[in-house]
């Protein structure tokens, strides 16, 4: 039973730290109808940033300096990368998105010198707690809370302001939201922004688990999440944050049977099923979600 | 050149898609008036009002309202000045409510709209009924008032209009245009485009003829549908 609810807690967590990356993917599809490839690959850029900047300033100014720069980056990728191409063919885009992610990995690679990284010990989330008997760490509690904050003020922006109002609109119809006087940029800018400041909050709670960081650490869990975002249904947030759960709890399962090697390989077969059954994923068909 | 115009067109010449769909036209919309372009598809009437929303760059020519020069402005800027641009197909956003898309209408002001919301109301109360309703679950007929109620928000001096019969039944096309010269004689110009060129003309106060990127012919509404040649070519009759 214990080793039961240890396997739940951590694929919860798991699950959570996937939502927080999926969210990006999800949300630029929405919008550019785009699959960023290169947003693992963000999420690996920040985990190395916190590494290097946590080395030389106290954590309560590395964390938000983190958090800034995850969101610069993934603005400047969008500028640099997909914006001169937004009347390109998709593909072009695509190609862009690949390109970005290999220059990142690139880069992660050149920085480290390939030697894994110790991600720092960020106390509090770090410290160990017993969870109905079970020893486990705080960020094990604090991720899926986080999640459905994260989520809930998400929603409240997409559903009642004015720029996510702007945002669905422009999800939907580039040239009608323009004839509105939306800057669609400045909308598409806001997309990524969000996108990328979720990724790196994401980092941080998943780098506290799994403590090193190599230049190829984002392809997976970005890989997972994005499983994740066409799970629930590309373009809807609220999929791929129960897509990203039911990932990482079934993942987390797997992973406690003698199958554990075959871990990765049963997400992909899990969304495999779900497509032949639901094309669109759980939550595909209902437009209302898309942005 | 008319003096009242609040709008004026020189020499407009606008390549899309790699072809020149607009070949140096001129022509002016005089202030609180109904002016219709007709002619027929690849005419180049709706690439001429794209151009003036500023959805597309002109290659030359001038587009002037309120003797300024607002030539390849972008379309925020254009609807903030004052044009706005109701697009063919209507295209109101099928997600967002009724509410929803009238409030992007109005997104480039920062002012209350509770008055410009009811004003709308007030033309169209089947707006006020389908209120929360998605934009998408209207009827066509509904869809195009939706459409005209989302231009208006933006408070315009011009309405520009592409093809707003299209796809719709007799009655409701008759509708349509009742809607335009109601909402003309509220002091808002209009700049229509038509295939409809019957109902087009007996709207308008004035009319140009497109044909393939040039102007062949204006004049009044009353005086083209009595011409001969845009009765062969565009009432058939």
């Amino acid at each position: 039973m214990e080793f039961f609810i240890s396997q739940i807690l951590s694929g919860i967590s798991v699950g959570g730290q996937y939502a927080l990356i999926a969210i990006g993917y999800t949300m630029v599809y929405g919008i550019l109808r785009l699959i960023n490839f290169a947003h693992g690959d963000v999420f690996m850029v920040a985990g190395l940033m916190m590494i290097y900047l946590s080395a030389s300033m106290p954590l309560y100014i590395s964390v938000p300096v983190v958090l800034i720069l995850t969101v610069l980056l993934g603005f400047l990728i969008e500028r640099a990368a997909y914006k001169p191409l937004r009347s390109a063919p998709r593909m072009s885009v695509m190609i862009s998105a690949i390109g970005v992610s290999y220059l990142l990995q690139n880069v992660a690679l050149y920085v480290t010198g390939g030697q894994p990284t110790t991600y720092p010990a960020i106390p509090f989330i770090s410290k160990p707690v017993n969870i109905f008997g079970v020893p486990t760490q705080w960020v094990t509690i604090i991720t899926p809370v986080m999640v459905i904050i994260l989520v809930v003020l998400l929603t409240m922006l997409i559903n009642h302001t004015k720029v996510g109002m702007a945002m669905r609109a422009v999800a939907k119809d580039f040239e009608a939201s323009q004839l509105m006087g939306i800057k669609i940029n400045s909308i598409i800018s806001i997309t990524f922004i969000i996108g990328s400041f979720l990724a790196a909050v994401g980092s941080i709670l998943y780098f506290t688990k799994y403590p090193t960081v190599v230049p190829t650490s984002g392809a997976m869990p970005g890989l997972k999440a994005f499983v994740a975002a066409v799970f629930g249904g590309i373009g809807s947030i609220p999929g791929a944050v129960i897509g990203a759960f039911i990932i990482g709890v079934c993942e987390t399962i797997i992973k406690g049977t003698a199958f554990t090697v075959f871990s990765d390989a049963f997400t992909f077969a899990l969304l495999i099923v779900i497509l032949v059954v639901k094309p669109t994923g759980l939550f595909g068909e209902r437009a209302t979600d898309k942005v | 050149m008319m003096s009242n115009a609040i709008l004026s067109i020189q020499d407009l010449q606008v390549n899309y898609g790699g072809i020149e769909a607009v070949k140096g036209i001129s022509f002016d919309v005089p202030e609180g008036e109904i002016v219709t372009l007709i002619g027929a598809n690849g005419a180049g009437k709706s690439s001429t009002l794209r151009t003036i929303a500023g959805l597309v760059k002109p290659k030359s020519g001038t587009i002037t309202y309120m003797g300024e020069d607002i030539t390849g402005k972008d379309p925020t800027a254009i609807v903030t000045k004052g044009i706005t641009l109701v697009p063919e197909g209507r295209r109101i956003f099928p997600d967002l409510t009724v509410k929803e898309n009238l409030k992007l209408g109005a997104y480039t002001r920062k002012d209350d709209l509770s008055d410009d919301i009811n004003w709308v109301f007030d033309l169209f109360p089947r707006l006020k009924e389908r209120e929360w309703q998605a934009g998408g679950t209207l009827s066509g007929g509904e869809q195009q008032m939706l459409a005209v109620g989302r231009a208006l928000m933006s408070r315009p001096k011009i309405m520009m209009m592409d093809e707003p019969s299209l796809g719709l039944a007799p009655l409701v096309v008759r509708g349509i245009f009742d809607i335009i010269k109601e909402v003309n004689k509220q002091g808002v110009t209009v700049l229509l485009i038509e295939q409809n060129a019957n109902m087009a003309l007996k709207t308008a106060h004035k009319g140009y003829v497109l044909e393939t990127g040039r102007i062949t012919m204006s004049g009044s509404g009353a005086k083209l549908l009595a011409d001969e040649s845009v009765k062969a070519a565009y009432l058939g009759t």
